[in-house]
């Protein structure tokens, strides 16, 4: 059963965007397998694909063909209220440009995805300290978006992506805008995430010495995989 | 407070730069929309609530009002003591017969002249009003040309100040005192003696009797004797009843008011419509990650819709706000019965109030519908790419 092992299995991923006359194929034939606990990086010049396959493993974006299983499940067949229901269990975001909501403070962007479960109150707190803890910023709780440096906002958005306990967390270009000493911290906490508690990160950039944090990597080109 | 509001309302404080505009431009829709629903409120109130329930007017059969009814001495003879009627102790019958007349006068400040109402009035018709009372002089002494002037309208008219004297018909009357009618028709009105006021005027007749019958039963009776009496040729009904009827209607300025506030709330919910589309616009990526947490579509529309009725309830505030100012406020027009003056003050109710700010989060939430359904129709994807 690899399907067991493997947390994603894609077999013959294609997506076509039709602009008019002309078919832009994003991604081509992509058969892929990820195993749990895996540090997945994902590479490959400018329009390759990897952000359109990283949204359609998260259940963001839907491919022409083919299937994606996660965790036994095929997302692809899953309809759009049953997406959003599963993305807020399974699936942690970060996103290159953090996307913080800017009117809420640490604790409540990190507390977001927590109040669409059942939890109470009690426990949010506790899972969403717990959270801020594992990003070291647990002091900063109160503070606005625009009151942390860009590196800070990207731990915070770790946090997020963390707080609900997904196994799988996946990350667009999350050092992209961000300077080298707070890309380490941030690679430094995707991969003690992968090897400390065991969660299958998946991982796009475009530079080498973030990829070297992975403990895998793939790379695209013009929409298919090359070795 | 549970943090999808606290999201909404500090997206709309936060951006209070661009929002202010939209809260003005409500405030004034409700501010105009209150004040001439107060001003109608005042008018209907300025003859709605006079009188007691346990008198009854007699005015002539066919008047409309008592300013135009005349009814005989002999009447008054003969009526007087039917048994129906309470008495005081000293057996005397509790009963007013009045003499109104009109008088022309000059507005302070040279504001041109209009109408007033004079009231002879005797000892007993200021018993059987108790909602009349003195706020500065003294009461007019029985056969002397003295007159109490209604508060209200000392404010309007020259020479009402306590102390000075007006001409009317060949006599002069002078002020001795300001009274209050406790926002009955009574504020529009000045008192003096029946028997002065009959001799100023020679007049043979009153216009009117006020009477306090033994109880409901006797009244009823009364009414009925009479209404009946082709002699007389009178009509008897409660003394609530006949200012009810009185009530000048107040249609014109509701329907104006009603008129003003739907063409204006068009307005404002285009303003809304405006700043809410910017809005969502400025958010698109914001809304689009909020979807990849798991929130729903529904969730974004109400987020939205609430983030606008807050909006519009900061202008329905401010608006009601203003408006309250003018609350008691004393303004005046002409009674369509008697073409006297008529006072009457701006009356801001809860109720009012109430209608306003429903009005407001109404003006809001249309405003507000087309975006936030445009902002969650958006797909995922497409929200999350955009910048
Ligand atoms: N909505 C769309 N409509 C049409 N074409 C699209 C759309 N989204 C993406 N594409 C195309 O799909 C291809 C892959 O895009 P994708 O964003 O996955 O690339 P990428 O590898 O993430 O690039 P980058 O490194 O610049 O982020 C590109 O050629 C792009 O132009
Ligand atoms: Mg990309």
């Amino acid at each position: 059963m690899s399907d067991r092992e493997n947390i994603v299995s894609i077999r013959n991923l294609s997506k076509i965007y039709a602009q008019g006359e002309i078919q832009v194929t994003a991604l081509h034939d992509i058969s892929l397998a990820i195993a749990a606990g895996e540090f997945l990086t994902l590479m490959g010049p400018s329009g390759s694909g990897k952000s359109t396959l990283l949204h359609i493993i998260a259940g963001v974006d839907r491919p022409t063909s083919g299937e994606c299983l996660v965790q036994g499940v095929d997302v692809t067949k899953l309809n759009e209220s049953q997406l959003a229901d599963w993305r807020n269990q399974n699936v942690g975001f970060v996103f290159q440009t953090f996307n913080l909501i800017p009117v809420l403070t640490a604790f409540e962007n990190v507390e977001l995805p927590l109040l669409l479960t059942r939890l109470g109150p009690a426990q949010r707190r506790r899972q969403v300290h717990a959270a801020l803890e594992l990003v070291g910023l647990a002091d900063r709780m109160h503070h606005l978006p625009k009151q942390l440096s860009g590196g800070q906002e990207q731990r915070v958005a770790i946090a997020r992506a963390l707080v609900t306990d997904p196994r799988l967390v996946v990350a667009d270009e999350p050092t992209g805008n961000l300077d080298s000493h707070s890309a380490q911290e941030v690679l430094g906490i995707l991969q003690s995430l992968s090897r400390q508690a065991g969660k299958t990160v998946i991982m796009v950039t475009h530079d080498p010495k973030a990829a070297a944090f992975g403990s895998r990597s793939i790379h695209l080109e013009k929409g298919e995989l090359t070795n | 407070m549970a943090l999808p509001i606290r999201y909404s309302l500090r997206n709309a404080l936060v951006r209070w730069r661009s929002t202010i505009a939209t809260v003005l431009g409500i405030a004034l829709v409700v501010f105009v929309f209150v004040l001439l629903q107060s001003l109608a409120a005042g008018i209907e109130r300025s003859s709605g609530n006079t009188g007691d329930p346990r008198n009854l007017m007699v005015v002539r059969k066919g008047s409309t009002a008592e300013s135009a009814s005349l009814i005989s001495r002999a009447t008054l003879q003969e009526i007087r003591y039917f048994p129906e009627i309470a008495r005081h102790e000293a057996g005397d019958p509790i009963i007013s017969a009045d003499v109104l007349a009109l008088v022309n006068l000059p507005r302070r400040n040279n504001g041109g002249e209009a109408n007033v109402l004079l009231r002879g009035v005797t000892p007993r018709g200021r018993e059987l009003r108790p909602q009349v009372h003195l706020v500065a002089g003294r009461w007019f002494e029985p056969g002397k040309r003295e007159v109490v002037v209604s508060a209200k309208l000392a404010r309007r008219f020259a020479n009402f100040d306590i102390g000075e004297s007006f001409k009317s018909g060949n006599a002069t009357l002078t002020v001795v005192g300001w009274l209050a009618g406790g926002g009955s028709a009574f504020d529009s009105e000045c008192w003096l003696d029946a028997d002065e006021c009959r001799s100023i005027f020679e007049r043979d007749m009153y216009s009117s009797f006020l009477i306090r019958p033994v109880d409901a039963a006797a009244g009823a009776k009364l009414i009925a004797r009479i209404e009946a009496d082709r002699r007389f040729k009178l009509k008897v009904e409660k003394e609530v009843e006949y200012y009810r009827k009185q009530t000048m209607t107040a249609a014109p300025i509701k329907w104006l008011g009603g008129f003003l506030a739907v063409t204006m709330s068009i307005g404002a919910v285009f303003a809304a419509m405006n700043t809410m589309y910017a809005a969502v616009g400025a958010r698109t990526r914001e809304i689009g990650t909020l979807r990849v947490l798991g929130y729903r579509r529904r969730f974004v529309v109400v987020a939205l819709l609430v983030e606008g009725a807050f909006l519009a309830l900061l202008g329905g505030v401010l608006g009601c706000v203003l408006a309250f100012h003018w609350n008691g406020y004393t303004t005046a027009t002409m009674g369509f019965e008697t073409f006297s003056e008529i006072v009457f003050e701006f009356r801001v109710t809860p109720g009012l109030i109430a209608k306003g700010l429903i009005f407001a989060v109404v003006v809001g939430l249309i405003g507000t519908a087309l975006p936030a359904i445009r902002a969650s129709r958006l797909p995922v994807i497409a929200a999350l790419k955009s910048l």
